[in-house]
């Protein structure tokens, strides 16, 4: 990959992160429907979408509000469904942690689930790239995803009409994370981390403020570093 | 309550806290540690962040739908396991959302 530039890895991104528009749009087109159908306004509505980016936490927020749920609730509730973008800042951080201080800020805003995933599964399955390849590639990632956001959130608030359940747009959001989960499966330590993630976050499902999210992805995480470790020594000692 | 009633001062106080809230989260990390490097067993655990946090996002999603108010939907759930097996046996992430959409909207078709 010697004639690699930023250029071609933003571009490589932008081709990854494409496809997820599909995905994006009908899931920001449902918020913009919900939020205006709670009674916001087409502006309040997208400022929500540009100042949060964050599609669960929003539809988390306008829940809680219309349930007359104090401010502090509402909040502390919404952010706790967006605590596991501390774990993606923590993830990204070996791989685009170099970059400077502007870069790494915009990337903090951008970085939501899709190319956080699209990066990481990048920077991990394919050809070694330099600090900048990595956040120009990123960066790509996020140039159809994002903005569509704000768009079609629009879209839906300015439409306004109920999108027919039978459409079941609410779980186009599921088919992608998963389908963006099953090429990071390599080894059995992933595929023990994502079972043990799975049923922590079924058992402690009833916990409230969605903390069921972190104790799946905390318990999954230290599965995989375990049987990472227990792998290794395996290896030593044949 | 209906939100067009509520206060917009309190409205755009939840605004602007999410906001900030959102980007501070995202930050804390890549903004505080950057180049710094981290200790072999933080890195360890970090490997497995993707591969658990999103399951785990999902898992409640597939079995007790908030669309269906929580009742396990067959096609939902045919639509998830249809998504896994394509996604592991191809590699290919379109390939797999295609499986998984496909399924949705037949079984929710036949199923009506």
């Amino acid at each position: 990959m010697s004639s690699s530039t930023p250029k071609s890895a933003y571009w490589e991104g932008f081709r990854a992160g494409a496809p997820f528009v599909l995905v994006v749009a009908p899931f920001a087109i449902l918020f913009g429907v919900v939020a205006t159908e709670a009674g916001l306004t087409v502006a309040e509505t997208l400022a929500f979408s540009v100042a949060v980016i964050a599609g669960a936490a929003q539809f988390t927020a306008v829940q809680l509000m219309t349930e007359n749920a104090p401010t502090a609730i509402v909040l502390a509730s919404a952010l706790a469904v967006n605590l596991r973008m501390a774990m993606y800042s923590a993830s990204l951080t070996p791989w685009i942690g170099s970059a400077p201080l502007w870069q790494r800020a915009f990337a903090a805003y951008f970085l939501v689930d899709q190319p956080y995933a699209c990066s990481v599964l990048r920077y991990e399955t394919g050809p070694p790239m330099t600090p900048a390849q990595r956040m120009a590639f990123f960066f790509g990632v996020v140039t159809p995803v994002c903005p569509t956001w704000y768009l079609f959130t629009w879209v839906g608030a300015v439409v306004g009409s109920r999108i027919p359940p039978e459409w079941a747009l609410d779980f186009v959001v599921p088919i992608a994370f998963l389908a963006l989960v099953m090429p990071m499966l390599r080894t059995a330590a992933h595929v023990i981390a994502a079972a043990v993630a799975i049923v922590m976050a079924l058992l402690s499902a009833g916990l409230p403020y969605n903390l069921g999210l972190l104790v799946g992805g905390i318990a999954g995480m230290m599965a995989g570093a375990r049987v990472e470790l227990w792998a290794r020594s395996q290896r030593r000692r044949t | 309550m209906s939100l067009a009633d509520m206060d917009r001062g309190t409205l755009w106080l939840v605004i602007l806290g999410l906001a900030l809230g959102s980007f501070a989260l995202r930050f804390a990390f890549l903004g505080v540690i950057g180049n710094r490097p981290l200790p072999e067993w933080v890195l360890r655990h970090l490997r497995y962040t993707a591969v658990a946090v999103l399951p785990a996002l999902v898992a409640p999603l597939v079995l007790w739908p908030g669309a269906t108010g929580g009742e396990t939907d067959p096609a939902r759930l045919a639509a998830a396991f249809a998504t896994i097996a394509v996604g592991y046996f191809t590699r290919n992430v379109l390939a797999a959302i295609g499986a998984g959409a496909a399924t949705l909207w037949a079984l929710l078709y036949l199923l009506g």
